[in-house]
């Protein structure tokens, strides 16, 4: 079992202070919070693609490698990567790019976004959301795992004799979770490929996330991929801790009633009850968090929005001691009694190369050029390959 | 056979004359159903209660288990008594809070019979120019006959506004005559159950297939 935070990127007023961070400030105390939640022990740290104010985060694999760079063992990934407007080329080059420069400590998460206008912004029409998100993934998935591609489609130039680069590191892709909400077909794409299911679950009553993930562990059954329960699934969730329950409830409550999602509408105690956002003690947390496979059956991933809504960052990072010293050690003991032993743990590098049989290099060297004639094997690397 | 009204009223005060005018619609949806030797259950929702779940799910994107179980009752049902009040010439912003919050295609085929009440007799045509496309677009199945009444229809037992229009609890039982005719030649709708919202309604490999 994985556990980690998401972060939405949004830079929102402090409500207690009325003070907004900068872009800069926001972004630096992000690359804070990742480091904080290695040194807490946390295995996670993902971070959402936004393309307008007021979020900060446009280019993920950016802020993700300077992170992978400043960490030793912190899993990175996105939460989401828009799998519609991004070229499917470009993801597949940036993130191989990043897996290598990670040695292998990158996954990433499929979204569509919930901003109607970003489809203009990258030349793409919102009508065409789910067949984009079918498409493009679908040569994503070719992209990382043929060396050349012939491909053509509806939505963007045929690719001929194309090879993505660089290769995947050691042969192997990184892993891939579908993020979606309440769209069946995301379920059943993830279904489809046998890839992870990440119900953001967070604004969503327990009910429903259990619709989706039943959904998706049902159809990655009907395609092969094994029993339902190996199914590879994560969630997301939203705590506030504090030693007291009471102290939690008063100083989180200002950050509630005006946070852009759900400030101005339900009551705090009316939402919490409704959702997974648990507002107390450590061990209120710890209660509800080892009920949620109650609902969905034993999974892989748990990630927990805690930086949002104008939380300023030393309070981020106190949330973070408590998360990594408190609660996590105690849900990983708790979620591990009963766990049968055919339910898979949550992919890594590693364990995906030893399931492929050990890594390979997988470079692809070219055919030579016009310029050189040569293809770019190194000195002495053996019969150098003469191409024309 | 039992059908089952669902009786929405989007009354605003208590008493409240459009949950008045609502109950008597349904009353004469009942006798007209019986009359058509149907059995008849009434169920009443008045969105009143439901309204501060309403503004939340707006704002949220989902409904209290409340108010999901109030929309169920509404879109299960066999057909649809509506009332609303008219504020500044259309439906009361209440009312329209939870047609918004209906899944898309909820009340598609249903048999409404609409009605509204309204300080003055002027507001009338907010019945046909902006309550009855509103459930065109909702592609439900509204009756002729709408039912309006201004204050001073309650205060007149034999008739209404003027002597040359048809007297209010004519007026109802036409509308729920007509509506009780739509329903009782109807399967019932509870039968099939609320729409899935997690069956899909495609192949994925014919999604792939683009």
């Amino acid at each position: 079992m994985q556990f980690g935070i998401f972060s939405v990127s949004d830079i929102t007023t402090d409500p207690t202070t009325g003070r907004t961070p900068g872009e800069g400030e926001r972004l630096k105390a992000v690359l804070a919070i990742a480091a904080k939640a290695e040194e807490v022990g946390l295995d996670v740290f993902a971070l959402g693609e936004h393309h307008n104010p007021p979020f900060f985060s446009s280019s993920p694999t950016t802020t993700l490698a300077y992170v992978a760079a400043r960490t030793e063992r912190l899993l990175l990934s996105t939460a989401t990567t828009l799998i519609t407007t991004n070229d499917p080329v470009k993801i597949a080059e940036d993130y191989a790019m990043l897996q290598h420069l990670a040695d292998g400590r990158v996954d990433l998460m499929m979204g569509r976004g919930n901003t109607g206008p970003v489809y203009p912004w990258f030349g793409q029409d919102i009508r065409n959301g789910i067949p984009l998100a079918v498409e493009n993934y679908a040569l994503l998935h070719r992209l990382w795992r043929e060396d050349v591609v012939d491909w053509q489609g509806r939505f963007r130039t045929p690719l001929q004799s194309f090879t993505s680069t660089p290769r995947p590191l050691d042969g192997v892709p990184p892993f891939v979770w579908h993020g979606s909400i309440r769209s069946p077909e995301i379920a059943e794409q993830a279904a489809y490929y046998g890839d992870g299911f990440f119900h953001n679950n967070i604004f969503w009553p327990i009910s429903h996330t259990q619709q989706m993930v039943a959904l998706y562990r049902r159809r990655f059954e009907h395609y092969g991929h094994g029993a339902a329960d190996r199914a590879i699934v994560g969630l997301g969730g939203q705590v506030f801790m504090r030693r007291n329950s009471q102290d939690a409830k008063r100083e989180f409550r200002p950050y509630f009633d005006n946070a852009p999602v759900y400030g101005h509408g339900p009551s705090m105690e009316d939402f919490t009850e409704q959702t997974p956002l648990t507002v107390g003690s450590p061990q209120e947390v710890i209660d509800r968090y080892a009920a949620m496979r109650d609902h969905v059956g034993d999974y892989q991933r748990q990630l927990f929005l805690i930086d949002h809504a104008g939380l300023p960052l030393g309070t981020v990072l106190d949330q973070l001691e408590i998360l990594g010293g408190e609660v996590v050690p105690v849900l990983r003991k708790e979620l591990a009694v009963g766990r049968p032993a055919h339910v898979p743990d949550a992919p890594t590098h590693a364990a995906r190369v030893a399931a492929a049989g050990g890594g390979r290099d997988a470079t692809v060297h070219g055919a030579g050029d016009d310029v050189t004639g040569a293809s770019p094997e190194p000195a002495g690397a053996g019969d150098p390959r003469v191409t024309r | 056979m039992s059908r089952r009204i669902a009786v929405v009223s989007g009354g605003l005060r208590q008493p409240s004359s459009t949950r008045l005018l609502a109950d008597r619609m349904a009353e004469a949806v009942e006798r007209a159903l019986r009359e058509a030797g149907e059995d008849a259950v009434l169920d009443v929702v008045e969105l009143r209660d439901h309204a501060q779940d309403l503004t939340a799910a707006l704002l949220t994107g989902f409904a209290t288990e409340r108010l999901t179980s109030a929309l169920e009752t509404i879109t299960t049902a066999d057909g649809l008594v509506a009332v609303t009040p008219i504020f500044s010439g259309s439906y009361s912003g209440l009312f329209k809070n939870a047609v918004d919050v209906l899944e898309d295609g909820a009340l598609e085929g249903m048999p409404v019979l609409m009605g509204a009440t309204a300080g003055t007799a002027r507001h009338s045509l907010a019945l046909e120019h902006a309550v009855r496309p509103l459930f065109s677009y909702l592609r439900t199945i509204t009756v002729p006959t709408a039912v309006f009444a201004a204050t001073e229809d309650f205060g007149q037992a034999a008739g209404s506004t003027t002597g040359d229009v048809v007297p209010l609890g004519a007026r109802i039982d036409r509308g729920a005559r007509e509506l009780a005719a739509l329903v009782a030649g109807r399967p019932p709708r509870g039968a099939a159950g609320p729409r899935d919202p997690f069956a899909l309604t495609v192949n994925f490999e014919d999604l792939l297939g683009g």
